[in-house]
């Protein structure tokens, strides 16, 4: 059953300062979608709003498998972020951290699939190291091996290359283009090259 | 209530040990707190003989400052270390929030099976009644574990979070510890069972309303 985002007349405000207006779209698997905009146009907050972290102040957002709506508390089953605000467990070792989200999760994840994931974003040799002694990349690196241990249908990325050397760009490339034709992409990006791998741009001007 | 759920909240509870092992940022505020809080009351009164009562609000007065020093950090560590949001992507809140309870009775529980002993040596107190002291301490935990749990998931959100937790848990508390100071002295005057009916059906009431309610406002505190 084909798995759709939508978005109806959505409206944010932060008192009297109203990010988004009206913003109504609709996505579905397989297709990707790039949010941009100047800093402070409400990229991050519409992302987050996707993700049900924070309430919109008018409108809806709904995932819809075929015509039936999936219940506001199961949609987290559904999606996944990636932010630079969001973060790990830095005194757990990148394993521990694989293996607790994916129990979160509700996979089982044995130690090849762990090993699978950590060689994916490129830190199969630092799995046994605490989060704590990572570099900010690899911190990153290691969200996305968190993000996509729940195989997730929806892949939302704020900023996705921010941090990243060019090996660690070209492993998000790779999972960006993998996710575009598996699953559904929404990225929230002003970087010229992450936009060029979605389907369609929003640009939020207020 | 599913054993995947079951599983999930002990992946919390035993996420919260693990780290906690590693900094040992609560057990060091609960345990210094209680242990200089001790020493420095036990030094003062010298030879100065307490009654029943002073005992048993003295005893209860350590835990309850113990527990604002440390019990709040369950979710005030998540917020400030960014990790809340990476939850809320993955766990229900009342997962999360099962393994934060259970996370802080532990904590308690260790906090008095440590506590009770030097507490009964310093202040050479006599406890004709431990089966009665030590339920009534156990419905102490549960029900101050509720209490402070939710509160902390509160304070967590806000901008000033030293006073307020003190503050908002000070009124809530104020009920539990009345009635485990009064079971507490009647373990302590053995009383027997009779003596601390009123007090043990108090606690074991406010434990069940203070975690059910918790659970259910807990949706709407996490994702506030």
């Amino acid at each position: 059953m084909a798995l759709s985002l939508t978005v109806e007349k959505l409206s944010k405000s932060f008192g009297a300062r109203k990010v988004i207006k009206d913003l109504s779209f609709t996505v579905s698997i397989p297709g990707s979608l790039g949010i941009t905009g100047r800093n402070g146009s409400g990229k991050t907050t519409l992302m987050k709003i996707l993700c049900q972290l924070v309430p919109p102040t008018n409108g809806k957002v709904a995932i819809r498998e075929g015509e039936a709506e999936i219940a506001s508390t199961d949609c987290f089953n559904y999606l996944k972020m990636i932010t630079p605000e969001m973060a790990l467990y830095e005194m757990l070792t990148g394993y521990e951290n694989l293996k607790f989200f994916s129990t979160l999760a509700g996979v089982r994840l044995d130690h090849t699939e762990q090993d699978e994931l950590l060689e994916r974003v490129g830190l199969i040799e630092r799995g046994d190291d605490l989060v704590l002694a990572y570099s900010s990349g690899m911190k990153q690196r290691l969200k996305y091996a968190v993000a996509l241990l729940a195989k997730p249908a929806i892949l939302l990325l704020d900023e996705p290359t921010s941090n990243l050397d060019d090996a660690g760009k070209a492993i998000v490339r790779e999972i960006i283009a993998r996710q575009r034709s598996e699953g559904m992409l929404i990225i929230a990006t002003n970087e010229a090259e992450d936009l060029k791998q979605v389907e369609h741009v929003i640009r939020l001007d207020n | 209530m599913s054993s995947g759920w079951t599983t999930k909240a002990l992946a919390v509870l035993a996420k919260d040990i693990r780290t906690e092992l590693r900094t040992r940022y609560s057990l060091n505020a609960l345990f210094m707190f209680a242990f200089t809080t001790l020493v420095v009351v036990s030094f003062s009164l010298g030879q100065l003989s307490l009654g029943v009562q002073v005992l048993s609000a003295l005893y209860w007065i350590i835990i309850f400052f113990a527990s604002m020093s440390a019990l709040s950090g369950v979710f005030v560590k998540e917020e400030d270390a960014k990790t809340a949001q990476t939850l809320r992507l993955f766990a229900r809140p009342s997962v999360i929030y099962a393994g934060k309870l259970i996370y802080n009775m532990l904590l308690l529980a260790i906090l008095c099976a440590l506590l009770t002993p030097l507490y009964v040596v310093f202040m050479n107190v006599t406890v004709p009644d431990w089966p009665l002291f030590l339920v009534v301490v156990l419905l102490g935990i549960i029900g101050l574990s509720g209490a402070t749990t939710i509160i902390g998931a509160i304070v967590a959100k806000a901008n000033v979070r030293g006073a307020l937790f003190a503050v908002l848990s000070f009124p809530v508390l104020l009920p539990l510890l009345v009635a485990a100071i009064g079971g507490t002295d009647a373990a302590l005057v053995g009383a027997g069972w009779a003596g601390a009916e009123n007090h043990v059906k108090f606690l074991v009431a406010y434990a069940v309303i203070m975690i059910t309610t918790s659970a259910v406002l807990f949706d709407f505190v996490w994702n506030g």
